[in-house]
């Protein structure tokens, strides 16, 4: 009952997205499909907040994820947008199972700025790397999809619509994943660890699996970025690109998630419009923006249709 | 429960969909979008004075007649420009987006922008995707062009390699002494390439010059007590810095603190920007460029330009109380070349609105005259400018209260920039071949 709902909503999710292809102007189907992209490694964090702890991290796996596919394309001859995710996935999911076991049993602010400094190492490195373009960052050619190489809104459309089948499989896996004993224990994790470990639960592997999620999906979310826009520098993995993704999560909440990708598509509209029609005070109408949300609603987006029994936050 | 929130996503796609922008333009007025630094570090460097030269210049070709020929026709081809400035801060991915929303939201119809070399990096594949014609303004880097080629882009400001061939060769033409120099730049792209060409420069033009240490303090690190300490060290003849803003601001203030100006020649490649907020407190005797022949040393040039110099100097003082420093002097040029783009390609089609094809082959290859000199789409088959450069030593006249720029050089736009069809690091590491020198 519970998995036939699950991609019933999975499918009127794509149905509704989808249809953005048709019915959106350019310039939005790119900004939404951006702001799916930074979606993704949002619900990587919310996957994490269920436990807990946050990581002012993200964009270490996002950049990671966006350089790989940049480096493999313009040095290996990669177009193909199924391989070069494939391929990004396949480098963050390494590095995560390197650095999920050692970050899981942090928590709290150790975790945060241990995941934070993770990203800035990664950050000043390619700074440094002017091989690589440095700071300038290098771009990256239009995407191919199994060998079709289309042009102009064609392959906006394709890009977008690319974006949104990941952004579906992605989230139904997650919430499958959030309904399964391991999500839930995840959440009696952000209760009271202790007694889940008396329970028997192992918190530290709860915590790695989480971290290599949210790796995985910073990595897809980077690739898919890195090839709409053309361009990556190491900005990917400077701190306010993490503290961004950080701000998605929280105005979501990590109760339900498709408001994750709702949060994200209203704070790029907001930045959007706020850029345009105030150019010099547009971070005070953001600024404003974001307070408005955190006081209004503490639990986040998501708390608005879902909201757990007896649970204060 | 989560029909509710998809319902929301319908809502905000629904909400998207009806915001579909103002209408586009009209056929008598030039719409442009301008994007450039309103906060961050490089707004009062560059972005806030570039603007407040390019906002003078607008009004005043709206307005028409208040410049002399060939710029005295109203507006670009007597049709009114309208202008949309966004801020450049927030980073390439912003700047995508907001680039994109430019040109299909409101629909510009000519995009003049970018201060930041990963900016530039990043637009032109956008730009030659949605076909829209972009003037690039201000940035550096000679990368745009020489690793790429793009048919809607164009740079109407010669790249940074000038800044430090220039220094380079006005050391050697004033018979400066070089037994060792060394460097203080900013790390990141800019300071790392600024350093990279002038070693590239000087190990031509002064082999034998021995190079003491590099110094790459974090951009914006503001304090450079221990850097002086070292360069004190070391006792080199010659310091390069290509810092900018306050960072340049910094390092001045604290190196003349410690008589690092009196022990060493300070070189700068893009100095000329602080003198407004220095003052008495630049030092004298400093060799500095301002990226073209901007600011101070335009002032000083006389010529054939100084009526159409003179007019915009003047008119920028009365405005702001301050003199224009680099950052104007190449939102100008930028303008001038769009208004000379824009009228040529009407006279080519009978004298409807240009479309961004009639643009882009009006700019190809184009050259107009502004403050800083003649402007020559010279390189990169006609989509990079090259233009005259000129160094000079600071000296602050008493008299007057005001800082001047003495002992001033003028390159020919041909003799510090490569010419076409070479990059810019082959160029430096040949000896400079094609270099036309008077």
């Amino acid at each position: 009952m519970m998995r036939f709902s699950v991609f019933t909503y999975a499918a009127i999710g794509f149905a509704v997205l989808a249809a953005g292809a048709i019915v959106l102007p350019d310039w939005a189907m790119f900004l939404f499909a951006m702001a799916l992209a930074k979606g993704l490694v949002c619900l990587g964090i919310v996957g994490m907040m269920r436990g807990g702890v946050v990581s002012f991290g993200q964009g270490l796996y996002y950049c990671l994820g966006a350089y790989t596919a940049t480096l493999a394309a313009n040095f290996l001859g990669v177009s193909d947008i199924f391989l070069l995710t494939l391929l990004s996935a396949a480098v963050c999911l390494l590095v995560g199972l390197v650095f999920g076991p050692l970050l899981s049993s942090y928590r709290g602010i150790f975790f945060a700025m241990l995941s934070l400094a993770l990203s800035m190492v990664l950050y000043g490195s390619l700074s440094k790397m002017s091989f690589i373009g440095g700071t300038d960052g290098l771009n990256i050619g239009a995407p191919t999809f199994l060998g079709w190489a289309p042009e102009g809104r064609p392959l906006q459309t394709a890009l977008y619509l690319y974006v949104v089948a990941i952004v579906v499989i992605s989230g139904t896996l997650m919430r499958i994943y959030f309904d399964s004993e391991q999500g839930l224990i995840t959440l009696a994790t952000r209760d009271n660890e202790l007694r889940v470990e008396y329970l028997g639960a192992s918190v530290r592997n709860i915590m790695a699996y989480n971290y290599v999620f949210g790796a995985l999906l910073g990595g897809i979310g980077g690739t898919i970025a890195a090839v709409a826009l053309g361009h990556v520098d190491p900005e990917f993995a400077f701190w306010t690109t993490s503290g961004e993704f950080v701000f998605v999560a929280i105005l979501a909440g990590y109760l339900s998630v498709p408001s994750v990708f709702v949060a994200a598509i209203i704070l790029e509209m907001v930045r959007s419009f706020s850029n345009l029609y105030f150019p010099n005070t547009w971070q005070l109408a953001l600024g404003i923006f974001l307070l408005i949300v955190i006081v209004a609603l503490p639990g986040g987006l998501g708390s608005l249709v879902s909201r757990r029994k007896g649970d204060p936050t | 429960m989560r029909k509710t929130v998809l319902a929301g996503a319908l809502g905000t796609i629904a909400l998207a969909g009806g915001v579909t922008g103002p209408a586009a333009a009209q056929d008598d007025t030039f719409k442009i979008g301008v994007i450039t630094f309103l906060s961050g570090q490089a707004a009062e460097s560059f972005g806030v004075p570039a603007w407040n030269g390019g906002k003078l210049l607008v009004d005043m070709l709206n307005e028409g007649g208040k410049l002399p020929a060939p710029y005295d026709t109203m507006g670009f081809g007597g049709m009114k420009i309208e202008v949309v400035v966004v801020d450049e801060a927030g980073g390439a991915t912003k700047q995508v987006q907001e680039f994109r929303n430019l040109v299909q939201r409101e629909e510009v119809d000519a995009v003049v922008g970018y201060v930041s070399s990963g900016d530039c990096l990043a637009i032109p594949p956008v730009a030659d995707e949605l076909k829209a014609f972009t003037i690039l303004y201000d940035c550096g880097t000679p990368r745009v062009f020489e690793d790429n080629s793009f048919e809607y882009v164009f740079r109407t400001a010669a790249h940074a390699t000038m800044d430090n061939v220039s220094l380079a060769r006005y050391l050697k033409s004033r018979d400066f002494d070089v037994p060792s120099f060394a460097g203080l730049n900013q790390d990141y792209a800019w300071g790392q390439d600024s350093w990279a060409d002038f070693k590239g420069a000087m190990s031509q033009l002064y082999p034998d010059a021995e190079e003491k240490t590099a110094l790459f303090p974090k951009f914006g690190a503001g304090q450079y007590g221990t850097e002086i300490s070292a360069l004190l060290r070391e006792k080199p003849a010659l310091v390069h810095s290509s810092n900018w803003g306050g960072d340049l601001q910094g390092f001045l203030i604290q190196a003349t603190a410690r008589g690092l100006h009196e022990r060493a020649q300070l070189v700068l490649a893009a100095g000329d920007h602080v003198i407004p907020q220095l003052g008495n407190k630049m030092p004298d005797g400093i060799f500095l460029g301002a990226r073209g022949v901007n600011g101070l040393a335009a002032n000083a040039r006389g010529g054939e330009l100084k009526e159409l110099t003179d007019t915009m100097w003047s008119a920028y003082e009365a405005e702001y109380d301050t003199f224009p420093v680099q950052a104007p002097f190449r939102m100008w040029q930028a303008i001038f070349g769009l208004k000379t783009a824009v009228e040529k390609a009407m006279a080519d089609n009978g004298g409807t609105k240009p479309t961004d094809e009639q643009l882009a082959a009006a700019m190809t290859g184009l050259a107009w005259d502004a403050p800083s000199g003649r402007i020559e789409m010279a390189l990169a088959g006609g989509h990079q400018a090259i233009q005259p450069n000129a160094i000079g030593t600071t000296k602050w006249n008493t008299e007057t209260g005001k800082m001047e720029l003495v002992d001033v050089e003028y390159y020919n736009a041909r003799c510090v920039n490569p010419p076409e069809g070479m990059k810019s690091a082959d160029w430096l590491a040949q000896g400079f071949p094609g270099a036309q020198c008077d």
